[in-house]
């Protein structure tokens, strides 16, 4: 009885060695069909990365000049100033819109609530490029808009909406909001109602439950969607440059110019590894309060 | 190139470049040779008119590719010793920048008997023109009530002309009218007065709606009403008048620009290149351009052939007429010192 109980231990042994070899070969196997992609990311994101990094240091040699200049030339500092405040305009107006939006969403009936976020979507399939001619079209001197409100009498001369920030800005947050109304409403979808019935049943207001149960509860998502479209705006390209009039120049515009103007490969450079570095410092202070895959995947 | 500056040609052309430099691995033998020019309409008009009938007259083959900025690769390829291209049609100011440099070739205008009668202003060492184009006034007539806008002066002059205006986000061609506006004749422009310039800009610069980056958004503005009168290149009026836009302009004033021939240093087939160069600017053959787009013969001795009818030649930015009315651009001042500090001011000048 005794030998058998022993030699039974055998067989469970070998079992575990046998399992323990084929994990190593189903990770080997893993990684095989992952290098492709990895290469992918390799070959197309992280040697042209490196690349940019190298060449934003080079200016016949090693040199610092082109950071430099960023810190020191008004120009840059204008760029920078400028393309922060417009980001930051923007998602305060992209939340001030997408939260209603993605409220609606989320307490409406399914179909209903399908209804509202296909009709967020439906834009985010149109080029951007569209997007941008569609708003100079409305928007213009002689735009709908303007003669509308032309004829209905309540302005005598058209209104600059665009060719300057205003336009820049209303493009901009329409073509963004997507980016909020989502985070945000698979953030509301999965806070239970047995919470606000909880409230309500304390005998709380509509307006109470909502400020001390769902509003705190939805922040998370808040921040989520605050953080992509800020980010997405900082580097915004196409709008500002058709919708912009020349002199809203956001820093992805200094980047531009800084090739086709001055072919100077270096200053292009920095400008492009300042605007990433400003891009992680964001994501690495927002990790700090919500998971960063909750922003990104929007789990 | 400089009349196409908008992002998306600058992609693509780029990627031609690439293209270009992939198939860089075979050598061409004589008798071709890679001429390289902006793209679109234009390159198609040229090669209708000029390319094709030089080709089969000289026994050549021509293969053709198109970069809308062809100084990055001027660049590299003068750089690194690895020529893939001969002849570049571009504007005069990489030719001569390039030259600077050492990466274009020094033409032996011995071996271009063609260019001989070309006005002395048409050539560079490096250079010689192939095609000519103008930044002019355009406006919108309806706007002016048969009084529009004839002159940089008029065009700074807000109280007599009032109306939404626009301007070329580039400082070549701009600080020229803001010279002229101020004053300046057109004889006495060079070396332009950087300072007075940029001043007289910031005169004009709260009444300007929009500075636009490309010729397609320059036409866009006119065409739509959005501006009553802007800086824009000839070609682009034009195409818009043919559609039927309420769209005039005026030689006065204009500033008269064109693209030269050049050879790259070290280009694999020199020989067959200044051959090609010689053939292209001759007269017949230039005369053939305006009949298939709205820009003039680099050569002027194209408008004595005959091939281009009276009608037709009076509308071109280079007919001797309408030529006497503009200033040429000097491309040799932009490529100065002081003409690349000029364009380093541009940037700052618009974000103030």
């Amino acid at each position: 009885m005794k030998a058998t109980a022993i030699n039974n231990n055998y067989p469970h042994v070998s079992h575990r060695d046998a399992s323990l070899g084929y994990r190593r070969r189903e990770h080997v196997l893993m990684l095989l069909l992952m290098s492709p992609a990895v290469l992918v990311v390799f070959v197309l994101l992280l040697i042209p990365l490196g690349w940019l990094i190298g060449q934003s240091f080079y200016a016949d040699g090693f040199s610092l000049e082109h950071y430099q200049r960023i810190f020191t030339e008004g120009i840059y500092w204008n760029t920078f100033w400028v393309t922060f405040r417009i980001s930051f305009i923007v998602t305060l107006l992209a939340l001030l819109m997408g939260y209603p939006i993605a409220y609606a969403a989320s307490i409406l009936p399914r179909r209903w609530s399908m209804l509202v976020l296909a009709l967020v979507i439906l834009p985010f399939w149109t080029s951007v490029l569209v997007r941008a001619y569609a708003w100079l079209i409305l928007l213009q001197r002689s735009g709908v808009v303007n003669e509308s409100l032309l004829g209905v009498g309540l302005i005598d001369a058209p209104l600059a909406l665009v060719h300057n920030e205003l336009g820049t800005i209303i493009a901009t947050v329409h073509i963004l909001l997507p980016f909020m109304v989502l985070p945000l409403y698979a953030t509301m979808q999965k806070i239970p109602s047995d919470l606000i019935q909880a409230g309500a049943s304390l005998g709380g207001t509509p307006l109470h439950v909502f400020m001390r149960v769902f509003f705190p509860l939805s922040l998370s998502g808040v921040l989520a969607g605050m953080t992509l479209v800020f980010v997405l705006c900082l580097g915004f390209y196409i709008t500002p440059e058709l919708v912009g009039g020349g002199r809203t120049v956001m820093a992805s515009m200094l980047v531009s110019r800084n090739i086709q103007l001055y072919s100077d490969w270096g200053a292009a450079s920095a400008v492009s590894v300042v605007l990433l570095i400003c891009v992680l410092a964001i994501f690495y202070v927002v990790s700090r309060l919500v998971p960063l895959e909750k922003i990104l995947g929007a789990k | 190139m400089m009349k196409d500056t908008n992002c998306l040609k600058y992609l693509f052309g780029s990627s031609v470049m690439v293209i270009g430099a992939l198939g860089a691995g075979q050598t061409l033998a004589d008798g071709e040779i890679t001429f390289v020019s902006q793209g679109s309409a234009y390159q198609d008009a040229q090669t209708v008119s000029i390319l094709d009938p030089v080709a089969e007259a000289l026994g050549i083959t021509i293969r053709q590719e198109s970069a809308p900025d062809a100084w990055p690769m001027i660049r590299t390829q003068g750089t690194t010793g690895q020529a893939v291209w001969d002849v570049v049609d571009t504007p005069p100011l990489n030719c001569v920048r390039g030259g600077n440099q050492g990466l274009i070739e020094e033409l032996d205008f011995s071996q271009i008997p063609n260019a001989e009668s070309m006005p002395e202003e048409y050539k560079t060492p490096y250079s010689v023109a192939y095609e000519f184009y103008s930044s002019v006034l355009a406006y919108n007539p309806e706007a002016f009530d048969g009084n529009p806008p004839q002159s940089w002066e008029d065009f700074w002059n807000v109280e007599e002309y009032p109306g939404n205006r626009a301007l070329r986000n580039h400082p070549l061609g701009t600080l020229e009218a803001a010279l002229m506006a101020d004053g300046v004749a057109r004889e006495d422009l060079y070396p332009l007065d950087v300072d007075r310039a940029f001043a007289k800009l910031e005169e004009i610069k709260p009444h300007i709606t929009t500075w636009w980056t490309s010729g397609g958004q320059s036409a866009q503005l006119l065409y739509d009403g959005e501006v009553d009168m802007l800086m824009m290149w000839n070609g682009r009026v034009s195409a818009i008048i043919n559609e039927g836009a309420d769209a005039d302009f005026t030689y006065n004033d204009g500033i008269l620009q064109n693209t030269h021939l050049c050879i790259i240093e070290g280009a694999p087939n020199q020989e067959t290149a200044v051959e090609f160069i010689n053939a292209a600017i001759a007269p017949e053959y230039q005369a053939n351009l305006p009949l298939h787009i709205d820009y003039g013969p680099g050569n002027p001795a194209a408008f004595d052939t005959g091939k281009i009818p009276d009608e037709r030649a009076r509308e071109l930015p280079s007919f001797p007429e309408n030529a006497e009315r503009q200033v040429l651009m000097s491309y040799e001042w932009w490529a100065s010192s002081a003409g690349e500090q000029a364009e380093r001011r541009w940037l700052e000048f618009m974000q103030r």
